[in-house]
């Protein structure tokens, strides 16, 4: 025990300054009203869907979580339930045999919702692009507020896109 | 081949591998005297060769001592079928099935006769590898039923997890049957990750081939990309330099401690030990941000490339990634100490999600798990490859096959990781980093098989003209796995799963294809 709390005092604080929102991932016009806005952004509940990735997204998210980026002292924290959720957080080009799932997943979360797409499969389909077995992009299944485009992109490119999708658009402003 | 008495015929490349074709009769024969001489078998698939004359064939991969033997059966265009090998090799059943949704090559006499990748994408008597299938096709979504094994009695009843998971994980099913909180049975459906992978490559130049191949599993890329690089270099004759394969054992090695670390972490997590967690993932994101500072992608992506590396290693970085690495093996020893100190941890781990050796055997567990099961292979020991050769890898191993082996087991695999890197960077060869593709008129052959972080990753490629391909199967080592921890959770309670399921973390987008 001694050991582990000596581990902890001398780790420290290693959590790094939170990105800021950037407006250009928006793909859609903000969807939600400043004041439901304003309690998201203190309390935001995510479930992430992998719609069929390669996994390397979902090591990027994982990292999100780490002390470095520490996304819950955000607020932000990811959620075992669609129907305890906020936001979705979508990976991969969507595959035909998640594409069932994935629409489900989406009808589940309460209104009102956002859903972000992660990486270059989930804005474009990426690599493995749309064909018998894949829809390709995210947004050819189930509408997206914000995509990411990476490959993998990294936990501060992820954390920029569900705090732009929290942050009211431009426009609104 | 010798040691099946079989004709064969060199593969070239650098592994020592060999290619035989058999008739469907002689297949069981074969797979009774190679299991017999406890061969593995590493993968199973087929391929359409229509388009080059012929009918429909199988293929199997087989871990001989004498190295890797590629045994293709030409099947018939009519109803292509061949005799199951499913009751002498457990894990064929699963690839057998695959093989009969995306090519229509039946098994014939296999015990389950069920769909495994189709689902409802496209329907029965379909078949999209089939050459004559476009990879634009688009079926309407067909029946996605399937039969799940009934377990009954009194006080059983069913739990159904997923596709879509609690946590950030890859899409499966689980279906457990359990009683009170004992796991009875669990049964697994996968395939949900399936995007058409076999079918994309065939699209695709030798070159194009490694981005795609580096993204079939993407926390093994660069296991993937190795095999990938190692197959092509065979099929167009030619070699990476010297110091390129010392750079892709470095790249090797540090997806290997990478992966170890991020799972060491999701361990104490897993038994209220979040302590684990954040120490093992801050150590693991040092190493991502070095491996970007380094080498340009937190995950090495693309960095093997056929013909060698795309991106070198002055001496300045070699040298800082010796000096962190350094820093690094003193932070684990540390964390090392902490859990096995930790009572509560130890009893969660110890005698939790056993695969005793015979179990592994009978069903072939492979990879750092099937070490922790008493399996002892290692293909950086076994057909020890450059830069592997002169390093003489150290093989970690345990016998029970509990968590408590497996995260025993990766402990030791990251302390030899890092000594296998200073080993490569002191004896860094000068030199290029890679050479150019020769222009290839195809029917080229070649394997790359790779000891990847979670076990032996495969490709198996066959080029036709301009450098295109046609066919090439990648097969992860998760095919193996996923099976045993079937049995594996067998007896554990529900709230076990996880904790099991993590120490193997197997690939489903590696599997799913």
């Amino acid at each position: 025990m001694y050991r582990l709390l000596r581990q902890i005092a001398k780790t420290g604080i290693i959590t790094e300054p939170a990105p800021q929102p950037d407006e250009s991932l928006r793909q859609l016009e903000q969807r939600m009203g400043e004041t439901i806005l304003k309690h998201f952004g203190r309390s935001l509940a995510i479930r992430h869907v992998d719609a069929g990735s390669c996994n390397g997204c979902e090591l990027e998210i994982h990292a999100a979580n780490s002390a470095h980026y520490n996304l819950e002292r955000l607020g932000i924290k990811f959620v075992a339930s669609p129907r305890h959720a906020d936001m979705l957080l979508v990976t991969g080009p969507v595959s035909r045999n998640m594409e069932e799932a994935l629409r489900r997943t989406y009808e589940a979360t309460p209104e009102p919702k956002l859903v972000v797409a992660i990486g270059d499969c989930g804005c474009s389909g990426g690599i493995f692009g749309e064909s018998y077995a894949s829809r390709g992009a995210v947004s050819n299944v189930i509408p997206v507020d914000v995509a990411v485009p990476g490959c993998p992109p990294d936990p501060v490119a992820i954390m920029r896109g569900i705090l732009t999708a929290v942050a009211a658009s431009a426009k609104e402003r | 081949m010798n040691e099946l008495s079989l004709q064969s015929t060199p593969i070239a490349g650098a592994l020592p591998a060999f290619h035989a074709s058999i008739g469907p009769s002689e297949l069981r024969a074969t797979c009774e005297k190679a299991r017999a001489l406890k061969a593995r078998l590493v993968a199973l698939w087929g391929s359409d060769e229509t388009a080059r004359g012929g009918a429909y064939a199988l293929h199997l991969a087989l871990a001989l001592r004498a190295g890797l033997l590629w045994l293709s059966v030409p099947l018939a265009r009519e109803a292509p079928g061949y005799p199951s090998i499913a009751d002498l090799y457990p894990c064929a059943s699963r690839m057998q099935r695959a093989a009969y949704d995306l090519l229509g090559i039946h098994a014939q006499d296999s015990a389950d006769q069920r769909k495994w990748l189709r689902h409802g994408a496209w329907p029965e008597g379909a078949f999209p590898l089939r050459k004559d299938v476009s990879i634009a096709s688009r079926f309407a979504q067909a029946d996605d039923g399937y039969a799940f094994v009934k377990v009954e009695g009194v006080g059983v009843h069913e739990i159904p997890v997923g596709p879509v998971h609690a946590g950030t994980i890859e899409p499966g099913h689980f279906r457990f049957s359990i009683v009170g909180e004992k796991i009875l049975r669990l049964e697994e459906r996968l395939g949900y990750a399936h995007k058409g992978i076999e079918k994309r490559f065939e699209t695709m130049t030798l070159e194009e081939g490694a981005r795609l191949a580096g993204r079939v599993s993407g926390d093994s890329t660069v296991a993937y990309a190795w095999a990938w690089a190692m197959a092509v270099e065979g099929a167009s004759g030619i070699e990476p330099p010297p110091r390129a394969a010392a750079l892709r054992g470095v790249l090797l090695e540090l997806e290997r401690i990478a992966n170890h670390l991020g799972d060491l972490g999701y361990l104490g997590n897993d038994v209220a030990l979040s302590f684990g967690f954040f120490q093992f993932w801050r150590l693991k994101e040092d190493l991502l941000r070095l491996n970007a500072a380094l080498f340009g992608h937190r995950y090495l992506m693309d960095r093997i490339v056929p013909g060698g590396v795309s991106v070198d290693l002055p001496r300045e970085a070699a040298a800082r990634l010796l000096e962190q690495l350094e820093q690094l093996e003193a932070e684990v020893a540390t964390l090392k100490s902490i859990y096995d100190e930790h009572a509560g941890a130890q009893d969660r781990f110890i005698m939790t999600g056993q695969v005793t050796p015979e179990l592994a055997e009978r069903l072939g567990l492979t990879g750092f798990a099937g070490r922790a099961s008493g399996m002892w292979h290692d293909l950086r020991v076994d057909y020890a490859l450059a830069p592997y050769a002169p390093a003489r890898p150290a093989i970690a191993t345990h016998t029970r096959g509990d968590v408590a082996a497996r995260v025993s087991v990766r402990f030791d695999e990251v302390a030899e990781s890092m000594r296998l890197i200073r080993v490569f960077l002191r004896e860094l060869p000068a030199g290029e980093i890679r050479v150019a593709l020769p222009a290839s008129h195809g029917g080229g052959r070649g394997v790359g098989w790779v000891e990847g972080w979670r076990g032996e990753v495969l490709i198996a490629l066959e080029t036709t003209q301009a450098n295109r391909i046609h066919r090439a199967h990648p097969h992860d080592p998760s095919w193996q796995n996923w099976p045993l921890l079937e049995h594996a959770v067998m007896g554990n309670i529900v709230a076990d799963f996880p904790l099991i399921n993590k120490s193997f973390n197997l690939s489903y987008s590696g599997q799913d294809l």
